[in-house]
């Protein structure tokens, strides 16, 4: 680095050109924003960002948000350094191959970008508690996984408290698939939220078990009835490990008979790998579109300096490029942010017999026939009859017995969209 | 930063956090409470606390399964309902669209499954296989091809599969109640 200067690896006009947006407001600026300096301080020395992922798009979220001026970036990856990762995830070298991918992001950070700080953890984002997720001001994730978006927007849902502004954590989703993407701001308790448009989803896909065991016409219907079909049938219990070679290995023997047995092409150990993980193609200028999008939102939400994604912004670039940005509503049936939660206080010595009844009476909620759990405890279920019958007994107990003073109740009933939390207070 | 504190409308007080429960853990509570299923339906919790892992057992009133019950296993996974439940029936049976291994062809369990239905549809979907035996959906070819060539040899083969009987050299399990 030629021309650094001061002991923060500044070198000149480092941010000459981000600046041009940063000192002065703009036709659509929020009145909020604080022009020059201020502003300036909050995204260097202020702002804490936290990127999940560090794979395909994680690798050019940390470098975008490095460039742009973010200073205090964590990053989290459970995973290690593919050698078919090497393509596309460019902070990556042979040499690192084995190495966690957290761990080696972020010291290619630190090494290139000076004075950026990257903290990272190897491990999953399920070791967090909220006490973690409370630090930062903002989240970005580049994740490819379902499961692992489901439960960080639950958990950021869940971390705001109402008596507290700073418990409200901006979202940022990135996502693609082969030439299709999409990002997203979420507001958690604000706007729609992951869980909101879990059905706009597109599924994995799956085959007609009839055509899979019967009439194969594509190279992937063998390998489906490799991994669905033969290999329970051979190996019992023993579980399918898509990570383990040698499973992969009997898999795609298994298919390539069957397909020759059928006369269809086609049949790869790459493709055999794609199929039993469902891995669609990760395509680089994808992921770099989508990463831009996502830090062009964190540094707008960041710094006021112009208005942001409202909400959802859909790259299409299968036929030609394709974008489309809409509002996604949030939906009151929504089991993360939608559903109502209710504070109520009872007297210590009510059973839940008589909480059912007011639940039931209660003219604003007016559940018909509601069904009590607390975490994993089940107080009591309307149906099935054997759950009914194995709850029953806790009608007659006192509901503070069962549930500590300020604890949670999630009630279920046909009449409610989703669920009703409660939190029970003793008079 | 944006101040998006201020745009929070400002909903009741009371409103507050929601408890740590699983969305998927939710929705299975929703779903299994709001059964409603027909007494030729019954389910099964070995361990009552897992609403995870239960088995289903249908015994058909009307039709050419008439006197047999069906167990099937359901397992679900935190991935519910974006995935959905395995079933698998626990006997070997014979009918064209389950195999000797237990495994299911209906569609809603593989390639239509949406976030929308429900365990609801799943059983009620699985009470209809055994109403309306499907011969183009076939997982035992032969079976399939019985009901469509010969519908008396057919029901006389699944009356005698479900009394434990053999069949073309393979061995079924009994599922005859009396
Ligand atoms: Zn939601």
């Amino acid at each position: 680095m030629n021309g650094s200067s001061s002991s923060s690896g500044d070198w000149h006009d480092r941010y000459y050109h981000v600046d041009q947006i940063l000192d002065r407001p703009g036709p659509r600026t929020d009145p909020s924003f604080l022009a020059g300096d201020e502003v300036k301080d909050f995204l260097r020395n202020k702002c804490k960002i936290l990127v999940i992922g560090a794979g395909g798009l994680g690798c050019e979220i940390l470098a975008n948000l490095a460039l742009s001026g973010f200073k205090d970036i964590h990053v989290i990856d459970m995973d290690t350094i593919d050698i078919s990762n090497l393509n596309r995830q460019f902070l990556f070298r042979q040499k690192d191959v084995g190495q966690p991918k957290a761990i080696v992001a972020a010291e290619f950070i630190m090494n290139r970008v000076p004075g950026v700080k990257v903290t990272p953890y190897y491990g999953k984002i399920q070791d967090k508690d909220d006490d973690y997720y409370l630090q930062f001001n903002l989240v970005i994730c580049g994740l490819d996984s379902v499961e692992a978006r489901r439960w960080i927007n639950a958990t950021l849902v869940n971390l705001v408290d109402p008596e507290n502004p700073e418990s409200l954590k901006p979202l940022i989703d990135g996502g693609t698939e082969g030439f299709k993407g999409q990002a997203r701001v979420i507001l958690p308790t604000v706007s729609s939220c992951y869980e909101c448009s879990l059905d706009m989803l597109n599924k994995p896909t799956a085959f007609p078990i009839c055509t899979i065991a019967n009439t194969p016409r594509l190279p992937e219907h063998c390998i489906e009835w490799a991994s669905v079909l033969e290999w329970p049938k051979v190996h019992g219990d023993k579980k399918l490990d898509t990570d383990d070679p040698e499973h992969i290995g009997w898999l795609y023997s298994m298919a390539l008979a069957r397909a020759k047995e059928f006369k269809i092409e086609g049949v790869t150990w790459s493709l055999t790998q794609g199929v039993v993980k469902n891995i669609i193609p990760a395509i680089a200028s994808t992921n770099a579109i989508i990463a831009a999008s996502c830090c062009n939102e964190a540094f707008k939400i960041a710094t006021s300096s112009a208005a942001y994604l409202n909400n959802y912004f859909m790259l299409i670039g299968t036929d030609a490029v394709y974008s489309y940005t809409f509002e996604h509503e949030r939906r009151a049936e929504c089991p993360v942010c939608g559903g109502e939660s209710l504070d109520i206080t009872i007297s210590k010595e009510w059973t839940v017999d008589r909480l059912i009844e007011m639940l039931v009476e209660k003219q604003d909620i007016q559940i018909k026939k509601p069904s009590l759990a607390s975490g994993a405890k089940h107080i009591y279920f309307q149906a099935p009859p054997q759950l009914e019958e194995a709850t029953r007994p806790n009608l007659e107990k006192k509901v503070s017995d069962l549930i500590p003073d300020g604890g949670e109740i999630t009630v279920t009933a046909s009449s409610l969209p989703f669920s009703l939390s409660l939190r029970i207070n003793y008079s | 930063m944006i101040k998006i504190w201020s745009m929070k409308k400002n909903e009741d007080a009371a409103a507050r956090r929601k408890p740590k429960t699983s969305a998927a853990q939710i929705r299975v509570q929703k779903d299994l409470t709001e059964l409603d299923l027909p007494p030729t339906m019954k389910t099964h919790f070995p361990d009552p606390t897992d609403l995870l892992n239960f088995t289903l057992t249908i015994t058909p009133d009307e039709g050419m399964y008439m006197g047999g019950a069906f167990v099937f296993s359901f397992a679900i996974n935190n991935n519910y309902p974006h995935e959905p439940p395995k079933v698998k029936c626990t006997h070997t049976i014979y009918h064209p669209n389950v195999d000797l291994e237990g495994n299911v062809c209906l569609n809603i369990l593989r390639e239509d499954w949406k976030p929308v239905l429900n365990l609801n549809s799943v059983m009620v979907g699985l009470q209809y296989l055994f109403l309306e035996p499907n011969a183009d959906d076939p997982l035992n070819k032969e079976a399939a091809e019985e009901l469509r060539k010969n519908r008396e040899q057919f029901l006389y083969n699944v009356k005698s599969a479900m009394r434990g009987g053999v069949i073309k050299g393979t061995h079924y399990d009994k599922v005859a109640v009396q």
